[in-house]
């Protein structure tokens, strides 16, 4: 049985902690913290004294699992870390086999891929811009937000079967060839997404209230940014220029004229700002290459079984949470002898304290919800 | 027409013939009984409101299954929550954690005591009513903090904390926007302020002094009922449910209703105020608009102006964010509090030098 003690745990019964402090948990089963994280927060009042966020709720061992996975198989574990941008990740994976096997990858497939990785992050981000308007308490974003949503999942579910694990990038290529309708289905959400965008930045973005809640909050400085190895929106939105599809450009993004979206002020409000610029450049990334997919294969001959070479290889990519690093290392064998992720979420995550330090428990949730966190990204 | 006034006066005559001296004892039955059956029609009509008030907004269907286009979606509802096992935790207070939510749902139930539902249809014409409700309205605040205090919960009693400080700061605002009638009608009594209205409602009346105060007021009840964008009592992403986060089945439901219930008595004492209660739309010198609009019968008038309050307070929650704690007490005293103040004293001039129309 339990023991009849306070449950309570107050300065009164935790010597660890100062007169009138509390210690709450957030999470493992909380709404604001959209899965199985747990942040231990010690607050004054409702002041924010100190977080420690605990891990490991939902660790897989996807690293671990990998290694007896082939190079065919391990890429579809991937889907399972960041669902939310599962293209991109399978994209990092196949990018780095081919890398040590040294595949030419078709124009074709080039573009079906990029197609595929912002079409993703246009999903992502809307399924974040709802999540967050619900954390700062509006729950009808979320509602609006997933209409555009559905269409990109549709879309994704008529070329590659799934809506979420899509499992559609190979080595080599992709998977399938594209739908016949793909190409007007993607015409028609771009006409629906710029149609429909005005109705989300009237309800969220020129709000009072969410403005409020926003400017000035969870304030990471340039420095730190880069010191907490911060990547992608965030990162961006402190003024960091690390955006791998311009610096370190994969797939093809070389040849395409898109802008990395900046912003000086670092706070929950920048983050949202370069969010939503971020969507509008996906948009004009597809348009440049909707009309002109080229033609050919859309897979490279690839042996049935992949050896790699002996060595070390790594490979990044931007997903919509930030920079994805991927580092095989084989021993020449049809199994990676180790691989580890670099995943944008734990980073993300590990400055969480830093920014919320001294704010209230209200712009805990703006801080977190801004960081985008996808929790299976962080425990793998 | 139809009225309630003749009904009552029939069945009041009726008992007198029958009973003779327990007559009285008679009707405070049979008017116990309908406060408690309205109070449980206007919980099950409100919540079903809103549910669909939110699909609306919410570009989806609502409920849609039980009975006819989900009206009885509400009653499947609470017959669950009345099945479901009232876990007490092991540590909390027993005796206040079981007195909340009965509190709350009393305070609930006797503020509907001086409204006024229709052309003579009140409970209790009380001399000092609106001084009545706000007085009795500021109790349920002590039953929030008794579930939040008693439940030994942390989040239970951040939110209790919260919902203190709110309600106790926000009452002020709306008892100055009340006072602006007041002011104006010159009675405390809820019939004499209605009647007052009778060439014209108060917010049309009163120039723009009044329409802030009724701007003022229907911000401050919106806090006041722990509505989203102030719902902080109860910040689902911050403090999973607030000062209810230990209550389950009935007791839950109780806190449910009372919550619905004081909705509608802050709207039904909005309607009263600034749009003239039971009584319809009158334009000076339109007599044939005037007869038209008397032919609809009080209660419709009253119901109409009433739910329309709350369409819109139910607009706000399924439209904007939260507020943070800090933000929402500098609103009250910074901006609502002494802007209301201000808003008074002009009534009171244009009150004391007849410019109202």
């Amino acid at each position: 049985m339990y023991a009849e003690t306070q449950i309570i745990s107050s300065s009164e019964n935790n010597p660890q902690l100062k007169e009138g402090q509390l210690v709450i948990n957030v999470g493992p089963q909380h709404p604001a913290t959209h899965g199985v994280l747990h942040l231990v927060i010690t607050l004054e009042g409702e002041t924010i004294v100190k977080i420690e966020p605990h891990l490991g709720y939902i660790h897989r061992s996807i690293e671990k699992m990998s290694e007896s996975l082939s190079y065919r198989q391990f890429i579809y574990v991937t889907s399972r870390m960041d669902y939310l941008s599962a293209h991109i990740n399978n994209l990092g994976c196949a990018l780095c086999v081919e890398k040590g096997m040294q595949i030419e990858v078709p124009a074709r497939a080039q573009a079906i891929r990029i197609i595929m990785s912002e079409l993703t992050r246009i999903a992502s981000h809307e399924l974040w811009i709802g999540a967050m308007a619900m954390d700062l308490g509006a729950m009808t974003p979320f509602f609006y937000t997933f209409r555009e949503r559905e269409t990109i999942n549709d879309i994704m579910e008529q070329t590659c079967g799934a809506r979420l694990t899509m499992n559609y990038m190979v080595p080599g290529g992709v998977m399938y060839d594209l739908h016949p309708e793909f190409v007007t289905r993607v015409r028609a959400f771009i006409t629906q997404f710029k149609d429909k965008v005005t109705e989300l930045e009237d309800l969220v973005t020129n709000n009072i209230i969410f403005r409020n809640r926003t400017e000035g909050i969870g304030i990471l400085s340039k420095e730190d940014a880069i010191s907490f190895g911060c990547t992608g929106p965030v990162a961006r939105a402190s003024g960091v220029d690390g955006d791998i599809r311009k610096r370190f450009p994969y797939t093809g993004y070389e040849q395409l004229d898109f802008e990395q979206c900046l912003h000086q002020a670092g706070d929950s409000f920048a983050r949202y700002i370069v969010r939503i610029r971020e969507m509008y450049q996906s948009i004009r990334i597809i348009e440049q290459l909707i009309d002109q997919i080229p033609e050919g294969d859309f897979q490279a001959k690839t042996k049935a079984v992949i050896k790699l070479p002996k060595g070390e290889f790594y490979t990044r990519v931007e997903t919509a949470r930030g920079e994805l690093g991927v580092y095989i290392i084989s021993e020449g064998g049809t199994t990676p002898y180790r691989i580890k992720y670099r995943s944008p979420g734990f980073s993300n995550l590990s400055a969480l304290d830093h920014m919320a330090r001294g704010s209230k428990i209200g712009d805990l949730m703006a801080t977190m919800g801004t960081l985008d966190l996808v929790i299976p990204d962080i425990d793998r | 027409m139809f009225s309630f006034q003749q009904w009552a006066a029939q069945i009041h005559s009726f008992l007198l013939e029958k009973t003779g001296t327990y007559t009285l004892l008679i009707e405070c039955i049979i008017i116990g009984i309908l406060a408690i059956s309205l109070f449980a029609i206007l919980g099950l009509v409100l919540v079903l409101m809103e549910r669909k008030v939110a699909a609306h907004i919410q570009i989806r269907m609502g409920p849609n299954r039980v009975g006819p286009a989900g009206m009885l979606q509400t009653v499947a509802d609470t017959l669950k929550l009345l099945m479901k096992e009232g876990l007490v935790p092991r540590l909390a207070d027993k005796f206040l954690f079981n007195l909340a939510p009965f509190l709350v749902m009393m305070v609930a139930m006797m503020l509907l005591a001086p409204i006024a539902f229709a052309r003579g249809v009140q409970i209790w014409d009380i001399n000092i009513g609106v001084l009545y409700i706000t007085a009795v309205s500021s109790v349920s605040v002590i039953g929030v903090m008794m579930a939040g205090w008693s439940s030994n919960n942390k989040f239970a009693m951040l939110g209790a904390m919260r919902s203190g400080a709110q309600i106790v700061s926000y009452e002020l605002s709306a008892g100055f926007s009340i006072l602006c009638i007041v002011v104006l009608s010159g009675s405390l009594q809820i019939s004499d302020i209605i009647a007052s209205q009778e060439s014209g409602w108060w917010l049309f009346r009163g120039h723009i002094p009044v329409l802030i105060a009724f701007v003022i007021y229907i911000i401050a009840v919106t806090a006041e009922t722990n509505r989203a964008p102030f719902d902080l009592a109860e910040a689902e992403s911050e403090l999973t449910a607030g000062f209810h986060t230990e209550y389950s089945g009935m007791r839950f439901a109780l806190f449910f209703l009372a919550e619905y219930i004081n909705i509608f008595i802050v709207c039904a004492l909005g309607a009263t105020l600034f749009l003239g209660g039971w009584m319809p739309l009158h334009i000076a010198h339109w007599d044939g608009f005037n007869h038209l609009m008397d032919w609809i019968p009080s209660s419709v008038w009253f119901m109409g102006k009433t739910f329309f309050l709350i369409f819109l307070i139910m607009w706000f929650r399924w439209t904007f964010p939260r507020l943070r704690v800090d933000q929402l007490l500098n609103l009250e005293w910074k901006y609502l509090l002494p802007i209301g103040l201000l808003n008074l004293l002009l009534v009171t001039w244009i009150a004391i030098k007849g410019w109202h129309f």
